[in-house]
């Protein structure tokens, strides 16, 4: 099953890469493999291409891979094997012209407890090699709502404004790619606002968004692509709508007027089930199967009349990119 | 290379010593004094005078070696421990930046510290007892030199600890007893012939003997051997801090 989904993806990948200039991967992962001194081997020859300007979300249970991918890309984390080129540059041998086009943002919250907010994002910009300039620095604290606490010790910060203070971190020098590492975790809801209205502004300026997540409301909302990753393997890269067009399950739910104790003959050939006490009749098909499918439900409809059954209401709904994921991940497994 | 970086993490260091003002400069000011009352005073006036100096006053560069070994020590592994400890490391690893510029932003600030130390307690010793300097630009260069060094050695050990108890060890049993062994309060003439032997493996004695004879013109041993002896330290140090970035010793997996 894995083979298939792997195959299907690698297939319209390369569908999609035709139809875009080769020469659009920001990032390029190649045979990126990683063992751990433990002897863990958190990835297993991943190759991925991340597009220019594109928002790339990188689903995986805990422990799949994503932060040793993210660490080696940004040089926290030696690889094994493989390499990486970041807008062509080798992160290695080039991670000089690398890693200044990279803005982190780590999962962990890290801060300098003594250090004041706009010392230490201007401590960031710095590391980077780029010139002081306070008015970026103000325009990021600004739009993080920052600006009020920039006096602020570190060791004042509630956990959210730490966050903010880690993605203005990320921001100072100006990065043409920003990687996210499960920006949402533990974060309320205005601050995931603040950071989706960042992240959206970013994108609108070109810059490319990574980010990696097991919010998968977070991916459906925000992602171009999806990547999803387990087990140190990429088991699909897709675009968002062509994932939930593929995978996506379609399920149409009729109410009946009186119950049915079993699904009569004339319509044993659809894939129905009763619910609630053969008060509701359910019919499954894949998304994707849409267009053969509406003469499906026609024929079902008109079955249904022809065998006497009455329904007083009726809806259709497409899951979400949660049980897309969760079915992946399990059929993995 | 990245000037820029390398003076960000230099200022952001040294700005964190201002923070710690008191920790970092008063207390050794206060150790310094509390030495020079109990054996300069009270000790001092029991003992004649070494080689023509008076013991207050042979004890200064002793002393003065003593603060800058351990606080050189102390303030570069620190320095590099705590971002290891929180995880800021993280911004420094992922920063345009190559070891070497790593290595001279937090060394550069530790060694500079620990110097503004030597100067503070070198002023401070002139309120007790009479001080000369004969040779002050020998006496500079084994004063950057070993700060130098040792903040290396400091900056090798913050690699190396994996917990605040393995920070303090290395200062707690072998910088302080070598120090303490190595002449700081004594001249190794004053030893057993057997024991002034062994003291020949202490390295610190070098250090203590070339310094002061920067200022009084007196030695244990040769100032050729002193200056080699400094040397070969500072080099092994270049060496391990070079085979810690190459293999990402501690710091990347």
């Amino acid at each position: 099953m894995n083979h298939d989904i792997t195959a299907n993806a690698t297939l319209d990948e390369a569908a999609t890469a035709d139809v875009s200039e080769a020469t659009d991967s920001v990032i390029a992962v190649q045979g990126l493999s990683k063992r751990y001194a433990s002897g863990f081997e958190a990835l297993k020859g991943v190759d991925l291409e991340i597009r220019h300007g594109e928002i790339f979300a990188l689903l995986g249970p805990n422990g799949a891979g994503k932060t040793t991918l993210i660490s080696i890309i940004c040089g926290l984390v030696n690889a094994s094997a493989g390499r990486v080129l970041v807008d062509g540059h080798d992160i290695v041998d080039d991670y000089r012209a690398a890693r200044r086009q990279i803005g982190l943002v780590p999962q962990e919250l890290t801060s300098d407890a003594f250090a004041t907010v706009w010392n230490t994002v201007s401590f960031s910009r710095g590391l980077f090699g780029k010139r002081s300039d306070p008015a970026h620095i103000e325009r990021v604290l600004r739009s993080l709502s920052l600006w009020d606490k920039r006096r602020s010790k570190m060791i004042t910060l509630s956990g959210g404004m730490k966050r903010r203070v880690l993605i203005a971190k990320a921001l100072a020098h100006e990065p043409q790619i920003l990687f996210l590492d499960e920006p949402t975790a533990g974060v309320d809801v205005a601050l995931r606002r603040d950071m989706w209205n960042v992240v959206r502004d970013l994108r609108a300026s070109g810059v490319t968004v990574i980010l990696t997540t097991h919010y998968i409301e977070e991916a459906e909302e925000m992602a171009d692509r999806i990547g999803v990753i387990n087990d140190g393997d990429i088991v699909l890269v897709e675009e968002k709508a062509a994932l939930m067009r593929q995978l996506g399950r379609k399920r149409l739910t009729l109410h009946l007027q009186t119950p049915l104790a079993a699904i009569p003959d004339a319509l044993s050939e659809y894939p129905l089930t009763l619910a609630d006490d053969g008060r509701v009749l359910v019919y499954t098909y894949a998304a994707s199967d849409e267009h053969r499918h509406r003469d499906g439900i026609n024929a079902l409809l008109n079955d249904i009349q022809a065998a006497g059954i009455r329904f007083t209401d009726l809806h259709t709904e497409q899951s979400s990119l949660e049980e897309i994921f969760v079915n992946l991940v399990r059929k993995d497994a | 290379m990245n000037f820029r970086a390398v003076g960000t993490i230099y200022h952001f260091e040294m700005a964190r010593a201002w923070r710690t003002l008191l920790q970092s400069l008063v207390s050794p000011v206060i150790s310094t004094s509390l030495y020079f009352v109990v054996f300069g005073a009270a000790i001092g006036s029991r003992i004649q005078e070494v080689e023509g100096v008076s013991y207050g006053a042979f004890i200064v560069p002793g002393l003065i070696m003593l603060m800058l070994l351990t606080q050189s020590v102390s303030n570069a592994s620190f320095g590099i421990f705590f971002p290891k400890f929180t995880g800021t490391i993280y911004e420094v690893l992922s920063a345009p930046v190559s070891y070497v510029e790593i290595v001279l932003g937090y060394v550069g600030a530790a060694a500079t510290k620990s110097l503004i130390l030597g100067a503070i307690i070198l002023v401070t010793a002139s309120f007790f007892v009479p001080l000369r300097i004969d040779h002050p630009a020998w006496m500079l260069l084994f004063l950057v030199l070993t700060a130098l060094t040792f903040s290396l050695l400091g900056f090798i050990i913050g690699i190396w600890a994996e917990g605040f108890e393995k920070l303090q060890l290395v200062p707690l049993l072998i910088i302080t007893p070598l120090t303490f062994l190595g002449g700081s309060f004594y001249s190794i003439d004053m030893l057993p012939p057997a024991w002034q032997t062994v003291t020949l493996l202490n390295p610190v004695v070098y250090l203590v003997s070339g310094f002061r004879w920067s200022f009084y013109g007196i030695s244990d041993v040769s100032l050729g051997a002193s200056l080699l002896m400094i040397l070969v330290f500072l080099s092994l140090s270049l060496a391990l801090v070079a085979w810690i970035f190459k293999t990402g010793y501690n710091i990347k997996p």
